[in-house]
């Protein structure tokens, strides 16, 4: 079994504010993140999908293809994005990097060829925190 | 022994900082479709962000007393207090009064963020601003 990495990035703005909350526990919670304004980051993320090279190529998949997929199912969705206001996926949800995380694995596990499966996605928030998710 | 001296070397400085802000690119006088023509996505009025990475240089003359150009633990409180305290978490369009009537691109965050030091720094001192607004993206200020 090879595991293969793919990178891609994307630059969103959001805010961790619960509707359901008065303004007071949203700042004691979520301090400088519940900002009504929004704030933003530079996202980068990681897909790995795991599987057999294929005994006519060397590939487990042609990454071209396989950056295509995360482009069109997540990036056009995300990038320059609100992600509280822009992005349906995430409507109704904390727009945390842990929910971002768990969303993106929904959007992009189902366009994946058979020949791969989804290993894990690793999402960076700031260079300093990230999420990983392996889909259990 | 003969003493060496040190007075008059030159030498630069850096602190790093950071701040995670919203921003939206657009001319107000401009419709819609000539903003997305010039802006594209960062023309998203429900706006965008990033993480800036910021480095701020200070060149001067170490004082012999300290080995210090300036305490760097002091330029961070300076560069904290006045710079990342009012950007950092923020929407650059709407909660900062430096962008009402100046588009937030990188290049004129990078000219505020010098400006605001400069005014706080001594004049012995020469500064340059760096500004990364992605890690591909980023603008210095004075060139």
């Amino acid at each position: 079994m090879v595991y293969l990495t793919r990178l891609e990035h994307f630059n969103a703005a959001h805010k961790l504010y619960n509707p359901h909350w008065t303004k007071e526990q949203n700042d004691e919670i979520f301090g400088l993140c519940a900002n009504e304004n929004w704030h933003g980051h530079n996202y980068e993320l990681y897909v790995t999908v795991k599987g057999r090279p294929n005994h006519d190529t060397g590939f487990l998949i042609d990454v071209k293809k396989l950056s295509k997929i995360i482009q069109t199912e997540v990036i056009e969705k995300l990038d320059h994005k609100n992600l509280n206001v822009d992005v349906d996926f995430m409507h109704g949800q904390m727009c945390s990097t842990e929910n971002l995380v768990m969303a993106i694995w929904q959007q992009l596990n189902p366009a994946l060829p058979a020949e791969i499966q989804l290993h894990s996605i690793k999402l960076y928030e700031t260079p300093r925190i990230y999420v990983e998710y392996f889909g259990e | 022994m003969p003493k060496v001296c040190f007075m008059a070397k030159k030498i630069a400085v850096y602190r790093k900082e950071h701040f995670n802000a919203a921003h939206r690119l657009f001319n107000e006088s401009w419709d819609m479709s000539h903003n997305d023509a010039v802006f594209g996505k960062c023309n998203n009025p429900n706006f965008h962000g990033h993480n800036y990475e910021l480095e701020v240089k200070i060149v001067g003359e170490t004082d012999p007393a300290t080995g210090f150009v300036i305490d760097l633990k002091v330029l961070s409180d300076l560069i904290k207090e006045h710079v990342l305290v009012r950007l950092d978490h923020k929407n650059l369009n709407l909660d900062t009064p430096f962008f009402k009537n100046l588009n937030p691109t990188a290049e004129n965050i990078c000219i505020v963020i010098h400006d605001i030091l400069r005014e706080k720094l001594d004049s012995k001192f020469e500064l340059q601003v760096r500004l990364y607004e992605t890690p591909r993206n980023f603008v210095e200020y004075p060139a």
